[in-house]
């Protein structure tokens, strides 16, 4: 059996084994080696994929620099938030701080790249230094007029949640700045998308298809402008749940507007979300053109992943990704591929997700909150697992131990959201278990070499 | 022209990385070894990430995951915890302990929690617990690799009867090197340590069963024995100063040659020299049959590079190494830059450029933003350096020499050979076929021979 650090005892639950509630939402036990981020991590997924602001990381060079362009999120336009910038501290503003250097950096990327906002991460040791962000921004915001916004991200305030709140927060001081005329009555705003190899693109096709305008995509594709007259739209879609329900929430009750929670991963949450948007708007026209869409497109999903299917039928998964919302969403794809989830876990899961989660699964199996590379590890093993899907720093370890990969977090480069995102899916997980080469992988077999110790 | 000034306040698109990374990559190289980073969890995330996406292996690094109250009142607590469950879930023999920018800043002393913790858990497993101090606001990674090499020196080794061993820093290689190094320095009959060597924990096979810190790297005994080493030698002209691990080991007697990384003919020769010189034998048949055929397609492809451009980034050790093969071979580093500021390179480039009659352009604190805007008035052929150089490869539509440490877009940057006569010829050949080919594809002929 595998040992987990008694301090994590509580986040590990076996399915009719255990019974108690599972830990969720605390610190990172300290040497443990989470799979977390920081704080930073959240906020820069949310506000990253606005592709006309300037996103300036105020703190040593780290931050900005493991993060430059790590994303697949995508722009049709301008790609200012594929750059990485940073004020770079040196030890002279550890000691006299870096209001200056921060506000010369600030006029100087702004008057070189002409941005239409300005995002200001504060990481780590920048409050401990003891800068006025705000005051800096406010200042900046002032001589510049543009919108020059703040974002507390220190990476020990917390976890990657609190960092998507920072970026709601700013994001709140931007919506409400353009003017909403000229938006239809059937309009939503796309909440939590981040086009991640395009995957906005392809909602907004089909939402386009039914005859429902798209105000704007926070933050897929996303530019500031749109988002100044999202509150303009009559509903909000809200899609991973983990880091856009706050906002939704604040605009429900500033704006008024609605909101319905989807995922759009996996034919049966993409029809779902489609559905629930035209049942809102309650148009006979737009429930009978969802319903074709939806009806040829499953038709057409199936068709082709019926081969997939059949090869994948009876494989065990390992399913470890950011947010629970993905998972439910993604044990129902892999029972649609004929496959059994056997380890399930989240970095920042809460109690109603596990809760969830407990119900969706099957007896026998481990269910885990932010977990670790040994633990990852042992579960794999001890369920035989023959794929991992997860992120870059699971990958290596699902190879070493000659177990397939589905990268399905925010790296990828595949569209994995939508009907065609599911066929993407099946393939891609077709290619990694299927694929020959673990025949010679040393768990699995005895040969030339293998002997070796 | 040499120039160290920075136009920019800001930095857009960084040419080097931070501190605790370097000390990361020491770590791995030494065997049952963790590093802990002492700070916030992004940190030690973010970099295990970043190894991992090039060298395609397990990277674990813990953090002591610092919340608010560590960072009002102290990490000591965390600290302590770190290492208890460091210990009971890896069970190390070395811990590195890392400092970042905020355990910096609000002034941890490390060095108290560690004997404190020592004190409180008595008992004789414990691990080796080494401190080094990497806040990234005072040096790069390369600061980071190079303080954690001399720390690990000077906690650990120790004197003794001198034995003919040899003590060799190859700093921040590929494990493709370092496997090349071990070889070479083996058929001089010499005994050796080498320090890092995460050539197997960096570069491994599968797993027959899962391995909580991967086999391979420098052995504690190895560390300790370096004290009766014959001699030491290490990599990187900028280690002449403080930096340099060898120098705490001439304590004990140990000569030391602090080299160039031998890269190209020039530089390969004073190392292979000094091998010569400390065995007191010839350079083995093999080798000196590589050098011959490297110098042979250097004679059959000259033209094809010579007075060709290139734009050469990255560590400061790598770059003037590089810069040494590509002036040996015709070619003119016309813009040499580093995210690093030493102050060593621009000087030793200069110097270098004028020996081979050429002018050329050093910058040291320089991004690709920097880099970029330079290049664009220079007309370069191809560009050498880490992947990250590819977002200005593209614009400048020239190809990418991909070297060093990241390669992130590529395929096995960990066998990636830089080093000796077998690695120049690597190098060599990719870059005359990298302008072959450029010259093949805009041809409206499209020949079939060269
Ligand atoms: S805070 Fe310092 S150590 Fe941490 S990632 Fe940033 S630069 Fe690196
Ligand atoms: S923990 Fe702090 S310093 Fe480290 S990456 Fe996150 S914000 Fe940056």
């Amino acid at each position: 059996m595998v040992d987990v650090l008694a301090q994590r005892e509580r986040q590990v639950f076996r399915k009719g084994e255990d019974t108690f509630n599972i830990g969720c939402e605390r610190n990172s036990v300290a040497g443990s080696v989470s799979q977390r981020a920081c704080v930073f991590c959240g906020s820069r997924v949310v506000l990253y994929p606005i592709a006309d602001a300037l996103h300036l990381i105020h703190g040593p060079i780290g931050c900005a620099a493991y993060t430059w362009d790590i994303r697949g999120a995508l722009s049709s336009g301008p790609e200012l938030h594929r750059l990485s910038f940073s004020t770079d501290i040196q030890e002279n503003n550890v000691i006299y701080g870096g209001e200056k250097k921060l506000y010369n950096s600030l006029i100087e990327l702004i008057d070189t790249h002409h941005p239409k906002a300005a995002f200001v991460y504060a990481t780590c040791i920048v409050g401990i230094i003891g800068d006025d962000v705000d005051a800096v921004c406010k200042q900046v915001a002032g001589e510049k007029g543009i919108p020059v916004l703040p974002v507390h991200s220190e990476g020990f305030k917390g976890t990657k949640k609190d960092g998507y709140r920072a970026a709601c927060e700013a994001l709140l001081k931007i919506i409400g700045r353009v003017a909403t005329d000229k938006i239809s009555k059937f309009s939503i705003n796309i909440l939590g998308d981040f086009n991640i190899a395009g995957e906005t693109w392809v909602i907004r096709e089909y939402y386009r298809r039914i005859g429902v305008e798209v105000v704007s995509a926070i933050t897929g594709d996303g530019r500031v402008e749109d988002i100044g007259r999202s509150h303009g739209a009559s509903l909000n879609v809200v899609q991973c749940s983990g880091s856009m329900m706050y906002l939704a929430k604040q605009m429900k009750e500033k704006y008024g507007i609605p909101f319905i929670r989807v995922s759009y991963f996996g034919i049966e949450d993409t029809s779902e979300a489609l559905f629930a948007v035209a049942r809102f708007f309650n148009d006979v026209g737009l429930l009978e053109r969802t319903g074709l869409l939806v009806e040829s497109e499953v038709e057409r999903v199936n068709r082709r992943i019926r081969y997939y299917r059949e090869k994948l039928k009876g494989k065990k998964a390992a399913i470890y990704v950011g947010g629970a919302f993905k998972a439910f969403s993604l044990i129902k794809a892999l029972h649609l591929l004929g496959m059994e989830v056997a380890v399930v876990g989240s970095q920042t899961g809460n109690k109603d997700d596990y809760t969830r989660l407990k119900d969706m699964c099957l007896p026998g199996t481990i269910i885990v909150d932010d977990s670790n590379p040994v633990e990852l590890a042992n579960f794999s093993i001890e369920k035989e697992v023959d794929l991992f899907i997860g992120g870059v720093k699971e990958r290596p370890l699902a190879y070493k131990l000659g177990m397939g990969f589905c990268d399905h977090n925010h790296e990828r480069k595949q569209v994995l959201a939508g009907y065609e995102g599911m066929v993407n899916f099946a393939k891609e997980v077709y290619s990694s278990v299927m694929s020959p080469v673990w025949r010679f992988s040393p768990r699995k077999t005895v040969g030339a070499g293998n002997g070796v110790d | 022209m040499a120039s160290t000034e920075k136009n920019f306040t800001a930095t857009t698109n960084p040419c080097k990385l931070c501190a605790p990374l370097g000390a990361s990559l020491v770590f791995k190289g030494v065997r049952d070894a963790l590093c802990l980073l002492h700070g916030s969890q992004g940190c030690a995330t973010y970099i295990r990430r970043y190894l991992i996406s090039h060298f395609r292996e397990p990277v674990d690094i813990a953090s002591s995951s610092f919340a608010e109250a560590a960072a009002v009142f102290g990490g000591g607590d965390n600290l302590k915890n770190a290492l208890t469950n460091v210990c009971s879930q890896y069970h190390p023999k070395i811990i590195g302990v890392a400092t970042t920018c905020l355990s910096e800043t609000i002034g941890d002393n490390v060095p108290m929690y560690i004997s404190e913790f020592k004190k409180a858990n008595s008992r004789t497993d414990l691990p080796e617990i080494v401190h080094i101090s990497t806040p990234s606001y005072r040096g790069t990674h390369m600061d980071g690799f190079y303080d954690s090499v001399k720390a690990l020196v000077v906690s650990l080794a120790r004197a003794g009867d001198r034995t003919d061993q040899i003590a060799l820093f190859p700093g921040f290689v590929s494990p493709a090197d370092m496997r090349y190094l071990k070889e070479i320095v083996s058929d001089f009959g010499l005994p050796r340590v080498m320090l890092p060597d995460y050539s197997e924990t960096l570069d491994g096979p599968l797993w027959k069963e899962y391995q909580r810190i991967p086999k391979g790297g420098t052995t504690y005994d190895e560390i300790v024995s370096l004290g009766r080493s014959q001699a030491v030698i290490e990599f990187g002209h900028t280690l002449k100063t403080g930096r340099s691990a060898g120098l705490p080991l001439e304590e004990y007697s140990v000569h030391r040659y602090t080299l160039g990384l031998p890269i190209g003919i020039t530089l390969s020769d004073e190392f292979f020299g000094v091998l010569e010189q400390l065995s007191g034998r010839k350079m083995p048949a093999r080798y000196a049959e590589e050098r011959g055929r490297l110098i042979d397609s250097y004679a059959d492809a000259h033209k094809y590079i010579f007075e060709k451009k290139a734009i050469l980034f990255g560590e400061e050790d790598l770059v003037i190494a590089m810069a040494s093969f590509l002036f040996e071979i015709g070619v003119v580093p016309v813009l040499c830059a580093s995210g690093s500021k030493s102050g060593a390179m621009e000087k030793i480039l200069s110097e270098m450029g004028a020996r081979y009659g050429r002018t050329i352009s050093v910058r040291g604190n320089a991004d690709f933003s920097d880099i970029l805007d330079e290049a664009k008035n220079l007309a370069p052929d191809f560009l050498v350096g880490n992947s990250k150089g590819y977002a200005i490869a593209r614009e400048l539509d020239i190809p990418l020499i991909r070297i060093g440490f990241p390669v992130h877009d590529r395929i096995g940057g960990g066998r990636l050979l830089h080093l000796g006569y077998r690695g120049s010829q690597e190098l060599f050949d990719r870059i005359v076929n990298t302008i072959i080919e450029c010259t093949q594809a805009k041809s409206s002929v499209g020949h079939s021979y060269m």
